[in-house]
């Protein structure tokens, strides 16, 4: 699977998705600087890591959402590439316009870092097919900006098309997000993006490995599509 | 004669912190009046803060020296080999002062500084500890000071990417006008890639990097060098302010550029700026240093030379470049958008010269501004060992399953879930064990080697007999480490302390280092790196001595560790150490009988050695399932809290002992460790330590859902942790 990370001047979960990528995948992923125009060709997979690009000083993602490369990123997404985005790269997506929402403030005004329990709720995308439908699994989030809001049209619409991909299992939404909306994905089903952080629970020393099947998803899809 | 606008009184002298004696030993050492601008470059390496000068005489006891070690005391950070062609560079630092007048900056620049001295030094920063120290809970100001520095240390390691994943917390009174904000990191670097601050070589370009500098932080340590009075809020525009963002973007520049070769030295501008980090450069090399300020990027117009020689604006630093290289280091930062300018040279004089509007404003002697500052041997008073406490003076709790209750949601022993939350302990994916047991665990990036580490001190009891409370300090890291499987390296030590002009004060600080010195001797166990921070006294008031010691252990296999939480029903739960039931100074003796009396528990260095190094021993060999240290509590609360984190209850009998039943559950003794181990385990793991001289007793079964000790209470484990998760959330507010 050929992957490229797109790396702004201040993400910094980088390292934590690659290690995660190198669990499903030989290729080493191609790291791409926001200042670069293109993507390298063949890709199967975009990603947008965490981080706090430009500090998250203007509205998180605002920023990087009108870097040079992000050009090429919609473009690609357009033409179908799987795009990845987490935490900050899931902010910077609703910035660019790829996903529908915003990510506010946590509904507490204060950063969390905790282990949520996170429902399948679409197991059939992309990126969730290795999960049962419903699965409940643990994951981390970890953010000051992860409460999703969208006008209410939206999200009746973003539920009937069953684009809401994972949700805050009840009694564990960390930071407010309407109707405890996790991760969404976009109407063609090639973008993705979500709060929680699965790149950080797949090594049995993280304690869990339940993070690993979103990674094994992807890498299965890209390699039926080249079969 | 260099020309002096603004006549050099008195006044002035003592406004910059200076003693009339050492203004006269400037006078002495230049021949001639100081201009302002000298005046202020002796100020801010003359302080307390930057020149160590009462307390020099005793840190040279501290035993830093080891196998392991690869630098000690004196550079930005300490190091120590980690095997493997790696070392691990760490150094922990107070922002005390600035953290009590503004709470959200000056936690937050704390943070920025010690990420700072690591990455200096060409490690990437893998681990941030954090010990905060607060005044009382009904205090009016400690509310707003816990919120602020908790956000503060989070805003800015969150936004790096390093992960924050421990740290302690503590309340009292004696804090309540000078809180404390400690703050460690721990970086990794590849042995034969270390840079040092020595600059080599005259003629070399002296380059200024990353962030402009400002008005901010003008005379910072020297505030930081004095005491309060009620004037504290007055002092804010000597706090800095901090940009994560920069600091960042700084980290990964300075990686490129050091791959580039291009570093002769390099050092970050912490504590008085472009005056320390030049100085330290230039003196440590045998060499002088001419810095023009024309040069130097400025984030607003009309600065004068004694402002930019004093700032503390963040996220700066000085390198000697090799100038073949220039073109190559240049493109580093304009890729990350920091700024890169050319400000001095090295010269062969041994003197600082600084140049403002192409005049020469100060022209300084460098050897003695940097490493031959004032020393003081300060008068300093033996100070009584308090009456050690019978424990059958203390009563019993009436009912022993509310007392536990009362222990574990006092502020002191509560769960800290509140603040870590507000920490982000996962990023960079390599967190072992999260913030919550005796010791965080880290992997090392791209090994299956794991670092521990913990910091620990226990000011009442250095309050009640500073040698035995520092020694127990250096002990309880050494312990904590151990704990969870890690052997420990060595130690970084942040000592807070009030009035070194007090020989009370004096004495509590002489005492402590004796007693970590004593210590760290036994249990091999060096200093390689350290801050003092004085002073912390406020309207005559002194904190209670804190000498935070923040320590590393290194896991040749990061996955034979053990955590806190019971893990199996069934389990046995085994008692390791001597227990005495010791009450002097515990947290039962203050919460239960209100009492803040009696000597504190006292170490047996020899025995926590043995003990220690038989139960790391039983962790490698994957026999032992939990793993807790007995502390603040006592084995009672040590015991809840295995439970807790567990989500299981336990059924132990009465420990055996002399001592009263309730001293023998919440006293605190020293070197002693709850175990579980798998029942099959059970009489093979009691001969192993039997075998190793460890005392040990077998105490009961991990399994139900209560926590009960026979015959004297019982306790739902879901009520324990009600109790033990709702204070912290309740006091601030929110529940």
């Amino acid at each position: 699977m050929k992957s490229a990370v797109i790396l702004f001047p201040g993400t910094n979960r980088e390292r934590d998705m690659i290690a995660a990528l190198k669990k499903v995948t030989d290729a080493e992923p191609a790291i791409v600087w926001h200042a670069k125009t293109a993507l390298p060709d063949g890709l199967d997979l975009i990603v947008l890591p965490g981080g706090f690009s430009y500090g998250d000083y203007l509205r998180a993602g605002a920023i990087s959402a009108r870097s040079p490369i992000m050009r090429d990123v919609v473009h690609r997404a357009e033409a179908g590439v799987p795009v990845l985005g987490v935490c900050n790269g899931f902010q910077a997506l609703c910035e660019a316009g790829l996903l529908p929402g915003v990510l506010m403030r946590n509904a507490s005004l204060k950063f969390v870092c905790r282990e949520v329990r996170l429902e399948i709720v679409n197991a059939q995308t992309a990126f969730t097919h290795l999960y049962r439908p419903s699965q409940v699994i643990r994951c981390p989030v970890a953010h000051h900006d992860g409460n999703y809001f969208a006008d209410e049209a939206t999200l009746d619409r973003l539920e009937a098309e069953s684009r809401v991909v994972f949700r805050y299992a009840q009694g564990s939404n960390p930071n407010g997000s309407q109707r405890d909306i996790a991760g969404i994905i976009n109407e063609a089903g090639n973008v993705l993006g979500m709060m929680p952080h699965p790149e950080d629970l797949t090594d049995p020393l993280h304690g869990s490995t339940d993070g690993l099947a979103l990674f094994q998803s992807i890498a299965t899809t890209a390699q039926e599509k080249a079969a | 004669m260099l020309k002096n606008e603004i006549a050099i009184t008195p006044e002035l002298v003592a406004d910059l912190g200076l003693k009339p004696d050492e203004y006269q030993r400037v006078l002495d050492l230049i021949g001639r009046e100081p201009s302002l601008t000298e005046l202020g470059i002796f100020s801010a390496m003359w302080n307390e803060h930057c020149s160590y000068k009462s307390s020099r005489k005793w840190l040279r006891t501290l035993p830093t020296t080891g196998p392991r070690v690869v630098c000690g005391p004196g550079e930005n950070a300490g190091i120590v080999d980690i095997g493997d062609g790696q070392v691990a560079v760490f150094k922990m630092e107070s922002h005390n002062h600035p953290s009590y007048i503004e709470p959200y900056q000056g936690a937050a620049t704390g943070v920025g500084g010690i990420l700072r001295d690591v990455f200096t030094m060409g490690a990437r920063p893998v681990a941030a500890l954090n010990a905060l120290r607060f005044g009382a809970p009904d205090h009016p100001r400690t509310r707003h000071l816990v919120a602020g520095v908790v956000a503060g240390i989070g805003g800015y390691g969150n936004s790096f990417g390093v992960p924050t994943v421990g740290g302690e917390v503590n309340f009292h009174p004696r804090y309540n006008g000078n809180c404390l904000v400690n703050a460690f990191a721990l970086g990794i670097a590849d042995a034969d890639k270390v840079f040092y601050s020595k600059a080599e070589g005259v003629g070399l370009p002296v380059v200024y990097l990353g962030a402009k500098t400002g008005r901010d932080g003008v005379g910072g340590s020297t505030m930081a060098s004095a005491e309060f009075a009620d004037d504290a809020d007055e002092k804010r525009p000597t706090v800095q302010v901090g940009d994560p963002f920069t600091e960042k973007r700084l980290l990964e520049a300075c990686q490129e550029l050091m791959a580039t070769g291009a570093v002769v030295a390099i050092q970050d501008m912490g504590a008085a700026g472009l005056t320390c980090s030049a100085v330290e450069m230039g003196a440590k090399g045998d060499l002088g240093v001419r810095l023009d300020l024309d040069a130097v990027p400025t984030r607003e117009t009309g600065m004068s030379a004694y402002e930019m020689m004093l700032s503390e604006s963040q996220e700066r630093m000085l390198m000697v470049l090799r100038p073949e290289k220039r073109a190559a280091a240049e493109a580093v930062f304009k890729k990350w958008d920091l700024d890169f300018a050319e400000v001095g040279q090295t010269t062969n004089d041994l003197r600082f010269h600084v140049l403002r509007h192409g005049e020469e404003v100060a022209n300084l002697p460098i050897k003695e501004l940097g490493d031959e500052a004032p020393e003081y041997d300060r008068p300093w008073s033996e100070l009584q060992k308090p009456a050690v406490l019978a424990a059958d003076t203390v009563a019993e709790p009436a009912d022993y399953g509310q007392a536990l209750l009362q222990l574990i949601a006092a502020p002191d022993l509560c769960s800290r879930r509140w603040v870590w939350e507000q920490y982000d302990y996962l990023v960079q994916g390599n967190t072992v064990q999260r913030p919550g047991g005796d010791a965080a665990i880290i992997r090392v990036d791209g090994t299956n080697k794991g670092l521990a580490v913990a910091v620990d001190v226990t000011p009442r009891y250095v309050e009640a007999d500073p040698r035995e409370g520092g020694k127990q300090a250096v002990a309880e890291v050494w312990r904590n480490l151990t704990a969870v499987g890690a052997e420990p390296l060595a130690i970084t030590d942040n000592l807070n302390f009030g009035n070194p002009e007090k020989p009370d004060v004096m004495g509590q600080l002489v005492a402590a280092i004796k007693g970590i010195g004593a210590a760290c001797e036994v249990l091999a166990f060096p200093v390689v790196s350290g801050n003092v921070s004085l002073y912390n006294e406020t309207s005559g008031e002194a904190i209670l001595p804190t000498p935070a010691i923040a320590g590393i252990g290194l896991l040749p296999d990061v996955a034979q560790n053990a955590g806190i939480a019971l893990e199996d029903d069934g389990d046995v739960i085994l008692l390791a150490g001597a227990l005495t039931g010791w009450l002097g100074q515990s947290i039962y003796l203050r919460e239960i009988a209100g009492r803040e009396d009696g000597g504190p528990p006292p170490v047996d260095l020899a025995a926590e050695k043995r003990n220690g190094d038989a139960i790391r021993k039983l962790i490698r060999a994957g026999r032992i399932t939990a793993c807790h240290d007995i502390s603040d509590g006592g084995l009672l609360v040590a015991l809840a809290e295995m439970a807790m984190a567990g989500e299981r209850g336990a059924n132990i009998h009465a420990p055996e002992g002399a001592a009263p039943l309730h001293a023998l559950l919440f006293g605190e003794d020293q070197g002693c460790y709850l175990l579980a181990v798998a029942a099959e385990e059970a009489e093979a793991v009691i001969a192993a330590l039997q075998n190793d001289d460890v005392p040990v007793q077998r105490l009961g079964t991990v399994g139900g859902a209560d926590l009960v000790v026979e015959g004297t209470l019982a306790v739902p484990v879901k009520t324990l942790r009600t109790a033990h998760e709702s204070w912290f959330p309740a006091y601030m507010g929110e529940i």
